[in-house]
């Protein structure tokens, strides 16, 4: 054993050093992910702001209430438990009591991530997990969605019922909806600002959208409609849950094939989700379904070792 | 404690080899009827009833069955307990008959009451195996009856059916859900796990198995046999030094 314990654990080479650390991308993350939430303050008030303190200071909390319970040097400076919860504030309806998002943030870091191992080890994504888990758990609660205190449906539901629609609405972000989803605008803005940094890259919430987008049109009911298909573009999650969501380090395949794959993956799982199911939403769910399918698709699709040449084909290998 | 005492398989059921937390058999009545304490109780006395007699009887048999057909004599005893069960439920308990629905014929199949006809009453006397079919189910019962209360509490906010308050208003309400099952019942085995390894560490002995020197003799069956640190993983080291020098 104590011979084992000399071995250092190095995967195979090249190993390149980059000047970015963790912090670093949590901080720009949380960075692009700021005209969202500050949309969503201006939109819902200020219960809103503090919806996403609570859930921020209280996702900090748990992990290191367990950092220190299980004597673990404390990881929460890495910034990840922070990102955790503004991803689920950004995932709560406005007038959430705050007890749910205490409730919920324990969810995404002690059960999702770090019974699973802290980061990089989570098999979903926490914020997502959670909001799952709330949705489940409290129905009521979660659906309560208010806006200029008038409550109502969200626009998709709205949209599914065949009532009408505002789309100029939708993609500013004066509708209801969780707190960040509503403007697509403020989550565009975000997302390039994460994009030129190369943090994201295009290829999970292109294909995603893409595939979304032919999935409507195909099975939709409306065809290429433009009103109905803008509609479905902006409403709900799929912009926060494509670029923001879905891009997750940790929960999604490493490779550009495998990328791809994922992407078309969460196209149709919203696109069925939404066109099939009882409910008018389905982004969360297609993608921690999707999460559960990564390590299936990263074998599909697997890394390529640097300096690999593939055996030529009826050779005495 | 002197084995195949009635003692010891009452202590071995409900602590040692606790079905449902320690060799995780029967997991279908597990996940499936556990939404509370009430149906867990119901479920886990109807097993023991079965699980008692069918070991009894299996034993009494056991030199009368041919070991080519033993499966299918099995089956017809247990079936005959599991089907007499059936009828006094619902003609006594018709509520609880209702409530646990399909799972008390799918008695017949539960690898529980299987586990113990191949492994125990089919080897042992009447008289151990019955105790063995008793604790095997007290302790199938105790387990899926604190599942239970610890989900119907969770999740609906309930104590044996009462509802406290309005604290359901309160309770994330996945925990009556098929989820919360496999939540509740990974934390009890961890929990269960961890008491034992503790108690055992003090005593000197890691984990609540008999060790034997000959290589596969018992330890080729054991579920620890990846973390273990008995005698086995030392033969093994040795073996493997043997073999490399």
């Amino acid at each position: 054993m104590a011979e084992e314990k000399k071995l250092l654990n190095v995967t195979s080479n090249p190993h390149v050093r980059d000047k970015i650390t963790t912090q670093d991308i949590m901080l720009l993350v949380i960075l692009g992910l700021m005209p969202a939430t500050i949309f969503g303050v201006y939109n819902f008030g200020f219960y809103a702001l503090a919806v996403c303190v609570v859930t921020v200071v209280s996702a900090v909390f748990w992990e290191f209430l367990w950092d220190k319970l299980m004597h673990k040097p404390v990881s929460i400076f890495d910034g990840s438990a922070a990102l955790t919860g503004l991803l689920l504030a950004l995932n709560m309806p406005p007038r959430i009591e705050l007890w749910v998002c205490v409730l919920g943030s324990f969810f995404a870091i002690i059960v999702v991530k770090m019974l699973f191992g802290g980061l990089g080890q989570n098999f979903m994504n926490p914020a997502l997990g959670a909001r799952c888990f709330l949705l489940i758990s409290f129905a009521g609660r979660m659906a309560n969605f208010a806006y200029e205190s008038v409550s109502g449906a969200t626009p998709l539901s709205a949209l599914k019922n065949g009532q009408v629609v505002d789309n100029f609405a939708m993609v500013v972000g004066n509708e209801m909806g969780t707190i960040g989803e509503t403007s697509v605008i403020a989550i565009v803005l975000g997302a390039c600002f994460l994009m030129l940094f190369g943090i994201i890259d295009l290829r999970i919430p292109g294909t995603y959208i893409l595939t979304f987008t032919i999935f409507w049109i195909i099975f939709g009911g409306h065809g290429a409609d433009p009103y109905y298909l803008t509609a479905q573009l902006a409403g709900g999650g799929l912009m926060l849950g494509a670029f923001f969501m879905a891009t997750d380090y940790v929960t999604s395949p490493i490779t550009t094939p495998g990328k791809i794959i994922y992407g078309v993956i969460l196209g149709i799982l919203t696109g069925v989700f939404r066109v099939f199911s009882s409910g008018a939403e389905g982004v969360s769910y297609a993608i921690i379904i999707s999460n559960l399918l990564v390590p299936l698709i990263e074998r599909a699709a697997p890394l390529k070792c640097f300096g690999y040449v593939e055996p030529k084909k009826g050779g005495n290998a | 404690m002197k084995p195949n005492t009635p003692i010891e398989r009452l202590f071995n059921g409900i602590v040692k080899e606790n079905p449902t937390l320690v060799i995780i058999l029967g997991m279908c009545p597990t996940l499936a009827v556990t939404t509370s304490a009430m149906n867990g109780i119901g479920m886990g006395l109807s097993t023991t009833a079965v699980l008692a007699l069918a070991n009894l009887f299996i034993s009494l048999l056991r030199k009368i069955i041919p070991d080519e057909v033993r499966i299918p004599a099995f089956i017809v005893v247990i079936a005959s307990f599991v089907t007499m069960v059936d009828m006094l439920m619902d003609a006594y308990t018709p509520d609880l008959y209702k409530q646990l629905g399909i799972y008390i014929p799918l008695i017949v199949v539960n690898c529980i009451i299987f586990g113990r006809a191949e492994a125990y009453a089919s080897k042992n006397g009447p008289i151990e195996s019955l105790f063995d079919g008793i604790g095997m189910g007290l302790g199938f019962t105790c387990s899926i009856t604190v599942i239970g209360f610890i989900r119907e509490f969770i999740g609906a906010g309930s104590v044996f059916g009462h509802q406290i308050g309005n604290l359901p208003d309160y309770m994330p309400s996945i925990f009556v859900m098929a989820p919360g099952a496999f939540m509740v019942l990974a934390t009890l085995i961890v929990i269960r796990a961890n008491i034992i390894n503790h108690i055992e560490a003090k005593k000197g002995c890691r984990l609540p198995v008999e060790h034997t020197d000959e290589p596969g003799a018992q330890c080729s069956g054991c579920a620890f046999i990846g973390s273990c640190a008995g005698k086995f993983a030392k033969y093994e080291a040795e073996f493997k030094e043997g073999k490399k020098s």
